[in-house]
């Protein structure tokens, strides 16, 4: 296995019942890239997601995330990832400090580095003055960057982000993809799921999911020569037809 | 280890920070206390009787003024015959019917021991088997004293052959104190079931806005997040069981003739055991409304099932089995024996034993049904 190969699936399945969530999909995703993961909405994109992050037992099929095997392995993995769902995942009754310490508490950070962290994440979001004030009273757009702040308070290998721009303006959007390069620029690798087709084109490589199948899976500009396009939009219209 | 502490932190954060809970786990229990002590009586007051008086003698309008004196009963008809009183009855505007036939003194006093016969409304069974049991006795004094006052009567009776005379007294709690006997047990049923509830609602309202998703994907142990919620609700319900105490202790004096520590310890290892159930429901509902549901289930039973108001001596062989599983009717055992009996520790050990069993049969439960993976 290749070092720089930080995910690694073969034929990976996820039924529920006789619905195939997830059909057999195969991917390989280099260390420190923006993986996009595009597909409409029932596509299976979170269903593929929850099962690398150990959240979903995969059917079938094989897939490695960080180094452990995402069917044996999940609690391990789970020690080396970020995860931002796509529900909100913050405690609103509690404060961003109170946030911060929580879920630094959780992957065992020390008091020390819950300290450093928390005064680093008000720093790099200017969240200084609201610092003591309970999560549910800020606007959504920095609830969301708060979540993908928090998801990091371990400095994971690998950052899975689902759908994490989803009901925001596009300033917040905007703001958001400069954090997600700037984790990348770290040396982190983005898994990210969208159905925007804007963003898919800020994505390192992409995979567009149809119906729980991988129908494509190249860098933004191949895939729009491949499928003689001008813009991902018209790409993903073609796939879906 | 470490990251139990900064669990069990947050959920004592937001217990405190919610404006509605705490005072929920101490003014609504002693509400409760003082409504359902005094209110949920065994005490039968004011049996409306109807006497229907066939004889019309001397002897049956005796009877009749003795149960006019008892201030247990009160006369509240007298019908002319058999029928009519039914149908007051029917109405249900009495609850005993008292007849008495047409030769009874004739009889009496002939000594053929004549036939009074009750009829009983025993659609309030407690009514109909405690009223009834007051009018024997009532009719019986009268018996007494007739023949005691002439005993040329009754020739076979003049030799001094006393009848045995059975005098009761009522241990533990002398004066039939309602609340005495029932604040403990009340209190016991609160303190469980408030914490089964809130604990379920609780965990499931984290799955249900989504951070119990964010806690899966931390490599967090099961265990640590079932403890994390077990603890801080435990010190809510030591809590609650410390306000209920004081309040019986203000409101109805009850005695607390036991030791309270023991008390106290008894009641951590049933929290553990009713909050490692309350977590158990979490885990099979989806919804705050599905935890509801399932948690009143239960309650119910435990409630009817655990001795409060039906004593489990007196519920049918399998009933009484059944109560083993119930932590209510342990924590209700336990409180009434210490406090109103002051028992001690040897006393109360089969109630420590069962519970302690339960405690870990539901909390290994709670945590092998916890799935942090779908």
């Amino acid at each position: 296995m290749s070092e720089t190969k930080v995910i690694e699936v073969a034929g990976l399945t996820k039924k529920f019942g006789d619905f195939k969530a997830v059909d057999n999909i195969s991917f390989e995703v280099e260390k420190g890239e923006i993986f996009g993961f595009l597909g409409a909405n029932g596509a299976g994109k979170t269903t593929a997601m929850r099962m690398l992050t150990g959240l979903s037992k995969p059917s079938s099929g094989k897939g490695k995330v960080a180094g452990f095997d995402v069917l044996k392995e999940s609690e391990r993995i789970k020690e080396r990832i970020g995860y931002m769902s796509q529900k909100f995942s913050l405690y609103e009754d509690l404060t961003v400090k109170e946030n911060i310490r929580f879920y630094g508490g959780i992957y065992g950070l020390s008091r020390q580095q819950i300290q450093t962290k928390t005064s680093h994440i008000l720093e790099e979001l200017n969240l200084d003055q609201v610092g003591t004030k309970l999560v549910k009273s800020l606007p959504l757009g920095w609830k969301q960057r708060l979540a993908f702040a928090v998801s990091m308070v371990h400095e994971p290998e690998i950052v899975f982000l689902d759908e994490p721009t989803g009901g925001v303006d596009p300033m917040v959007r905007r703001q958001f993809w400069e954090a997600i390069y700037q984790a990348a620029e770290l040396g982190r690798t983005i898994f990210v799921t969208t159905h925007y087709m804007d963003e898919a084109e800020y994505c390192d490589r992409i995979s567009i999911m149809v119906a729980g199948k991988i129908k494509a899976l190249d860098s933004p500009d191949k895939l729009k020569d491949q499928f003689e396009a001008g813009s991902m939009d018209e790409v993903f219209l073609k796939l879906a037809r | 280890m470490r990251r139990l502490r900064f669990l069990i932190q947050k959920e004592f954060i937001q217990i405190f920070r919610n404006k509605a809970l705490l005072p929920m786990m101490t003014l609504l229990p002693i509400i409760q206390l003082i409504i359902l002590s005094n209110a949920a009586s065994n005490e039968v007051k004011d049996v409306r009787v109807a006497v229907v008086d066939l004889d019309q003698s001397e002897l049956s309008r005796a009877l009749s003024n003795k149960i006019v004196a008892n201030d247990r009963f009160s006369l509240v008809a007298t019908p002319f015959n058999k029928k009519e009183a039914l149908d007051l009855m029917q109405l249900d505007q009495v609850d005993i019917v008292l007849e008495v036939p047409s030769d009874f003194e004739k009889q009496f006093y002939r000594g053929e021991a004549p036939q009074l016969q009750t009829l009983v409304n025993a659609i309030n069974g407690q009514q109909a088997t405690v009223g009834s049991g007051y009018l024997s006795g009532i009719i019986g004094s009268l018996n007494g004293e007739i023949r005691a006052k002439e005993p040329m009567l009754f020739p076979d009776l003049a030799k001094p052959n006393k009848p045995i005379v059975v005098t009761s007294n009522n241990w533990y709690n002398p004066e039939l104190d309602y609340p005495h006997f029932m604040a403990p047990g009340i209190l016991a049923e609160l303190t469980a079931l408030l914490t089964i509830v809130l604990t379920a609602m609780n965990t499931v309202r984290e799955r249900e806005i989504g951070t119990i998703e964010q806690i899966n994907v931390t490599p967090i142990k099961k265990w640590e997040f079932i403890l994390g919620k077990l603890v801080p609700f435990l010190c809510l319900g030591l809590l609650l069981l410390t306000v209920g105490l004081i309040a019986s202790k203000l409101i109805f004096d009850i005695p607390m003739r036991g030791n309270i520590g023991l008390i106290f310890a008894y009641a951590i290892v049933n929290l553990i055991c009713v909050l490692g159930f309350g977590l158990l429901i979490s885990n099979f509902a989806e919804t705050q409304q599905q935890a509801i549901f399932v948690a009143f289930f239960f309650v119910l039973i435990f409630v009817l099932m655990c001795g409060l108001f039906t004593p489990i001596d007196s519920m049918p062989k399998w009933a009484q089995y059944a109560t083993i599983p119930n932590p209510l009717a342990h924590f209700i055992s336990v409180s009434r024996k210490v406090l109103l009996k002051g028992s001690g520790l040897a006393d109360i050990k089969m109630e420590f034993l069962y519970t302690f069993v339960l405690a870990i049969l539901f909390n290994t439960a709670a945590v092998w049904s916890y799935k942090k993976q779908e």
